[in-house]
């Protein structure tokens, strides 16, 4: 087997503190949200550790926490235990620094902004200069191949285009850390063919580190480098593999018996996660 | 045409009741100014024509209504009191001064009642409550005392001073349509659309002026159509009890002091007219915004 594994509790950290090359680290991490039917387990005791340029995919069932952990590293939700450093520092101070950006399920543009001015909230946010503001939206733009839309507004453009919209929004300031929240959910498989490829080329442009949610096993498998399964109540990391899969991937790569390896593993360790549910 | 023609089905309905409805309620007053006269047998088409065109009728028809506003508006000079522009004028100048005091009174409690979750406990109350008190009731107290503390405290001319007292009324109604939809409108963002501020660290203001007042603009304009109707009532309720002369308000007072119907009537034509003109003016504007903010053409 070509596969090189990793268990979760492998990769915790040690008690050094995180490598200088470690963009993510969480040790012991746990989120119980207090609802009227009781606490919910979240997260739960989740140990992990993402490496700069990694391309780190988190797949598992509804409940299992993987928006969670995502909306944790953004500041988004404070964990009840446990400690969380996003290059060394909490994630608010992270925060604070625009350490990363945030691609959610919907699009989430502003409908009064036109393209262009949706991809320039997050400068004139952070202060950036007219010129700047232009030369980066022309980048970014460029970047996920939505010249030629800057004056539309976002009812004017597709699922698939507005989504590509809001990516371009979350690269303009340049954090090198990328989160996204199962950005291509909501769309059509042939659209998310093509935005899956057309991502994986974005990433090795941009060398980011980039936190991917996703429902679906393809998707995680064709994309990452490292795959983080996690199985609900309580939200946990059942098994982390690492990709075996050569930086070059073209869509075809899914036919090939290394890629049905890897997510028949995945396919485990989901339902390992499922049948612990049943027995529980 | 298509949507002309059922508004003009019904306007016809409309005429035909009020003209039939005029025969009959003036005809008392015909019979009885034919039995002074000694008048008999007089033909029915006569009869008719007769309830239309009495000097105080019970009620006015429409060509009476529309031959008065026409009086009262092309063929007097405006500034003078007998002009219907000039009252409308006068009643139009308190309904703009109220309507702009009660919307920035209004989207301002909206702005703290959105960020301070102790003033959305302490004032929503309080604003609810402030529309149950009867308006009638209240006006002359307003307009009493308020014009006795502009002229005799702050000492202000009687002008100023009763156009002031006016439009406090005037203000009094509007500002609680349009708290209520700014705060619908400043809460109107969506979760995402929220936290994508928080992952830029924005700050509050420019999450407010970049999510929040945008986002409220078109629950603004719907309150704001709301209350400049509101506004309106507020001047012309400001112009009843207290002997003003000029005015929508006190044109209507005084017709009824003198049974000069076809002058009450015309007063309500053109105090509706006016709504009519102040209501698709903010509409206008609001289509234009609307533009100018990218919305899907309707």
């Amino acid at each position: 087997m070509l596969l090189s594994v990793t268990t979760a509790s492998s990769a915790a950290i040690e008690d050094k503190g995180p490598l200088p090359a470690t963009v993510v680290s969480a040790a012991d991490l746990s989120l119980t949200f207090a609802t009227n039917d009781g606490p919910v387990h979240a997260l739960s005791n989740v140990n992990l550790s993402i490496g700069k340029g990694e391309f780190v995919s988190f797949i598992g069932p509804s409940g299992c926490g993987k928006t969670t952990f995502l909306r944790t590293i953004a500041d988004l939700e404070q964990p009840t235990s446990g400690t969380l450093l996003i290059n060394g520092m909490t994630p608010r101070q992270a925060r604070e620094k625009r350490a990363y950006g945030y691609v959610f399920q919907a699009p989430a543009l502003y409908p009064w902004r036109t393209i262009e001015k949706n991809v320039a909230l997050p400068l004139e946010i952070m202060g950036y200069s007219a010129a700047e503001q232009a030369e980066r939206i022309k980048r970014t733009m460029d970047l996920v191949n939505l010249s030629g839309f800057e004056k539309k507004y976002p009812w004017q453009l597709s699922g698939g285009m507005q989504q590509r919209a809001s990516i371009a929004r979350a690269l303009a300031f340049d954090a090198d850390l990328l989160l996204m929240d199962e950005p291509f959910g909501a769309l059509d498989e042939i659209v998310r063919d093509h935005l899956n490829s057309e991502l994986l080329k974005l990433w090795a442009r941009t060398q980011k580190t980039i936190c991917f949610v996703t429902h679906s096993i393809p998707e995680a498998v064709y994309l990452s480098t490292k795959i983080v399964v996690m199985s609900p109540r309580p939200g946990r990391v059942t098994d982390v593999i690492e990709s075996t899969l050569p930086a070059e991937r073209p869509l075809d790569i899914r036919e090939t018996p290394e890629f049905l390896a890897i997510a028949a593993r995945v396919r485990d360790g989901l339902r390992a996660g499922h049948s612990y549910e049943e027995h529980a | 045409m298509n949507k002309a023609f059922p508004i003009i089905i019904v306007l016809i309905g409309l005429l035909i009741v009020w003209y039939a409805a005029a025969i009959g309620m003036n005809a008392q007053w015909q019979n009885d100014v034919y039995r002074r006269a000694g008048t008999t047998d007089v033909p029915m088409t006569q009869f008719v024509q007769d309830t239309w065109n009495q000097e105080k009728p019970v009620l006015p028809t429409m060509h009476q209504v529309m031959g008065e506003l026409w009086n009262t508006t092309v063929l007097v000079a405006p500034n003078k009191p007998r002009s219907l522009l000039f009252h409308a004028w006068v009643t139009f100048s308190a309904t703009a001064l109220g309507f702009l005091m009660g919307s920035v009174l209004g989207i301002a409690l909206a702005v703290l009642i959105v960020h301070s979750e102790a003033m959305n406990r302490s004032l929503m109350p309080w604003i609810v409550a402030s529309q149950t008190i009867p308006i009638l009731a209240l006006a002359p107290l307003i307009v009493v005392i308020g014009f006795n503390i502009f002229t005799g405290t702050l000492g202000i001319p009687t002008d100023p001073a009763r156009l002031m007292s006016k439009a406090i009324i005037s203000a009094y109604l509007s500002f609680f349509p349009v708290a209520v939809g700014m705060v619908k409108g400043l809460r109107s963002p969506e979760a995402i659309q929220l936290d994508l501020m928080h992952t830029y660290n924005a700050s509050p203001s420019q999450t407010f002026w970049k999510l929040r007042w945008p986002a409220s603009v078109p629950y603004l304009f719907t309150s704001l159509k709301v209350g400049v109707a509101a506004s309106l009532v507020g001047a012309i309720v400001g112009e009843l009890p207290t002997g003003a002369v000029a005015g929508l308000g006190a044109r209507l007072l005084a017709g009824s002091y003198y049974s000069q119907t076809v002058q009450i009537w015309s007063a309500l034509f053109a105090a509706s007219i006016l709504a009519a003109i102040l209501v698709i003016s903010v509409g206008l504007v609001e289509k234009l915004v609307a533009r100018q903010m990218g919305a899907r053409p309707a």
